[in-house]
């Protein structure tokens, strides 16, 4: 026992005393996780619109006074002729042009169903699809709205309100979802480097010679890595905690003790697999593009930016060895939802494992003879 | 000169191929990505899991149903009840949605009488609860159209929409472009930093600094074959874009490689300054992880879009070489436009790689300390 407790010491002592690495321990992810709470939202708030008026009558005017009115329409131009308007697409600065044909109010006041046409700049799919949507429902209200006294007055007016309530999170704000999320996530990331480059690196410097000749056990060795480490991340998230309210003020609904209790084993897991990409090699450049590989793939599976829902079936199955995925789902499920220990059990039973799977193996692969 | 300059690139070489966790970054990274982007995410979303609560149970209210199920955006999970069993769902987490459909909904409908249909979402999961709204609406509304056509077609504006550029909405049309702005940025700017900060940290650099090479021609040696592989690296995802996702270069092939090396260059040179400001590995790792690669993957509209940022960061999105570079990639291969449509973009790319060389230039040191 005091062996490890020497080891551990070591290991603060080695980690406070590095006044570059410190900063990026603490002070990086805390801006990290301020900018990209407010960052990610994948809400359409301004769509880009050149009105093509070639009516120039008052219902044409009247249109493009409503579409003006509305501020998620920012009007860049209003152009002549399409030709033209097709330039502003051309050039991304235009995402929707909006073509009001030739006496459209004539034709519109006789009865008949003129055309509006509408092209839309698709390359991102969804926000064409968002920004399309707002404009039909603009054009729709403006359509009720002109219907003429003589329009007789059948099923047609037959309107579909929709009522829209959202649970848990009423006023859908972003950032309560993401900084849960994004913390996690910093946590994560941020263990996995600092632990995959440490064993390595004292390989790198022969220090680890030293240690080799020593009677430190193998598992003294890695728990004398691990728990160091664990502490850092514990303390940065609560450090992140104490932010997201304070500036965020996100919401926590169910027990706290209940996040900090999973984190231990997340973070455990976590380290362990740092510790083990650490034993398998020879330079911290190799350990770094191997973690980094690992990141990667961690950071786009994990749900953070995109629904884990959404994924193909097999996609959702490779999401169970990633423990990135895990932490998010919990914090977003403790803090948001107010789950219990009951809600969470599978996330539990995983990280267990993984953490038992990755740490064994970590013990297993250092080696104290070359 | 040539000779000694053709000789370090060759060490520099030998060094990368060497070791097969670079080539794991170098190629193994791009093509797993593409893959992952292009089978496993997504941000559209497919058959969301809807509860419906019909309370009127008539003609209309089971053709709307299956109206709704129709885009393929929707699928049915369950039929309730009641109002009671709404919650059940939201908390297993196996419904996203639940529509409402009031009483006498045929009736109300020919009628013409003003129908309210509630829409309840999970709103945990705010990005999802907001596009599930916004696609249910607009589902709503055709339907009304739809029977609104059959009935009478009086004094109806029609809208023909059409989608430009990619109009089957496909995803790899967004994130082709972005996966080779983060990978070129990974290859240039954190391998060169890594690299150089290595050479620091094992005490090397001082024996190439007192050979008889000039400093310049040290650095230029050590990115040179970076470049070329990221070089490789761009062609490559453009060739499984293309033959994979069917993501097509439009444009000028020439001017998009143009456009890719002026990249390689703002990313060289990143790299190049990370490491003359970190001493160690550890550190230029860090940098390049929380000072380069989170801001591009978040801030360069990317994955989300710029305009609905706050101001503040939006002003960082435009500072960050990536937002450029994906606008121009878009450009030339998806809208196929020529260099009159993307100037400004391709200028603020120079004037990057201008001030970054310069300040790369101010802070390299020659002597040893």
């Amino acid at each position: 026992m005091k062996t490890l407790r020497h080891l551990i010491q070591k290991e603060f002592i080695q980690i406070f005393r590095n006044k570059a690495i410190l900063p990026m321990m603490t002070l990086m992810p805390i801006v990290q996780l301020i900018l990209l709470s407010n960052a990610a939202s994948n809400e359409v708030k301004q769509v880009n619109i050149v009105v093509v008026d070639q009516d120039q009558s008052e219902s044409s005017r009247l249109l493009n006074r409503k579409i003006i009115a509305n501020d998620r329409f920012k009007l860049i131009s209003t152009a002549f002729n399409s030709g033209n308007a097709l330039g502003y697409l051309q050039a991304n600065t235009a995402d929707i042009v909006l073509e009001i044909p030739h006496n459209f109010e004539k034709h519109y006041l006789r009865g008949e169903n003129p055309k509006l046409q509408m092209l839309v700049n698709a390359i991102n799919g969804q926000n064409a699809t968002v920004g399309s949507g707002y404009l039909n429902a603009i054009i729709g209200s403006f359509n009720a709205e002109i219907l003429p006294v003589s329009a007789p007055l059948v099923p047609t007016t037959a309107r579909l309100n929709v009522a829209s309530r959202n649970w848990y999170n009423p006023e859908l704000d972003y950032k309560h979802f993401m900084a849960p999320g994004i913390l996690a996530e910093l946590t994560a990331l941020l263990t996995i480097v600092l632990s995959a480059m440490n064993v390595v690196r004292e390989r790198e410097l022969g220090t680890i010679e030293q240690i080799n000749v020593t009677p430190i056990k193998k598992w003294q060795f890695i728990v004398g890595k691990l728990v160091p480490f664990l502490c850092v991340g514990m303390v940065l998230l609560t450090v992140g905690i104490i932010v997201s309210k304070l500036l965020f003020d996100i919401p926590i609904r169910g027990t706290i003790g209940l996040i900090f209790g999973y984190a231990i084993f997340n973070l455990i897991a976590v380290l362990g697999l740092g510790l083990l990409i650490s034993n398998f090699a020879d330079t911290q450049q190799q350990a770094i593009f191997v973690a980094f590989f690992f990141i990667m793939i961690f950071v786009l599976m994990c749900g953070l930016f995109t629904p884990i829902e959404s994924m193909p079936k097999w996609a959702q199955y490779l999401t169970i060895p990633n423990p990135l995925a895990h932490i998010i789902s919990v914090s977003r499920k403790v803090l948001m939802k107010g789950s219990g220990l009951w809600d969470i059990r599978w996330e539990f039973v995983y990280t267990i494992l993984l953490a038992i799977v990755f740490n064994t193996l970590a013990i297993w692969s250092y080696k104290k003879q070359q | 000169m040539i000779k000694v300059f053709r000789a370090f690139v060759q060490k520099e070489w030998y060094h990368i191929i060497r070791d097969k966790r670079t080539l794991l970054i170098l190629f193994g990274m791009p093509v797993a990505q593409v893959l992952l982007f292009g089978y496993a995410i997504s941000t559209e979303f497919k058959g969301a899991q809807v509860d419906i609560l019909d309370y009127a149970n008539d003609d209309s209210s089971t053709q709307l149903i299956h109206h709704l199920q129709s885009s393929g955006h929707f699928t049915l999970n369950t039929i309730l009840a009641s109002e009671q069993e709404m919650e059940k769902g939201f908390k297993e987490g196996t419904t996203k949605l639940v529509v409402v459909i009031p009483e006498d909904f045929d009736n109300d409908l020919y009628k013409g009488q003003e129908i309210t249909i509630q829409l309840i979402t999970d709103g945990s999961d705010p990005n999802n609860a907001n596009t599930l709204l916004q696609y249910a609406t607009t589902m709503l509304d055709d339907f009304r159209l739809e029977k609104l056509q059959r009935e009478s077609a009086l004094f109806q504006i029609q809208v023909e929409q059409r989608m430009l550029y990619n109009p089957q909405l496909a995803s790899a049309y967004t994130f082709i472009p972005g996966t080779i702005a983060l990978i070129l940025l990974i290859v240039c700017a954190m391998l060169t930093s890594l690299t150089i900060a290595r050479e620091k940290e094992l005490g090397t650099m001082e024996i190439l600094l007192v050979s008889p090479l000039p400093p310049l021609l040290i650095i230029l040696g050590k990115v040179t074959p970076y470049a070329v592989l990221a070089f490789l690296d761009a062609v490559l995802i453009l060739l499984l874009g293309y033959f994979i996702f069917k993501v097509p270069v439009l444009g000028s092939v020439l001017l998009l490689l143009f456009c890719c090396l002026l990249y390689v260059l703002v990313g060289l040179s990143l790299g190049t300054l990370i490491s003359t400001r970190s001493s160690s590995q550890q550190q230029a790792m860090m940098s390049s992880l929380m000072g380069l690669m989170m801001p591009s993957l978040i801030l360069s509209g990317f994955l989300f879009p710029l305009s609905s940022m706050p101001k503040i960061l939006q002003f960082i999105g435009q500072i960050i070489p990536a937002t450029y570079f994906i606008e121009i990639l878009k450009g030339i291969m998806l809208r196929g436009v020529g260099l009159q449509f993307i100037y400004s973009e391709v200028l603020v790319l120079l004037g990057m790689v201008m001030i970054l060389l310069a300040f790369t230039w101010k802070n390299f040191n020659v002597r040893l300390q």
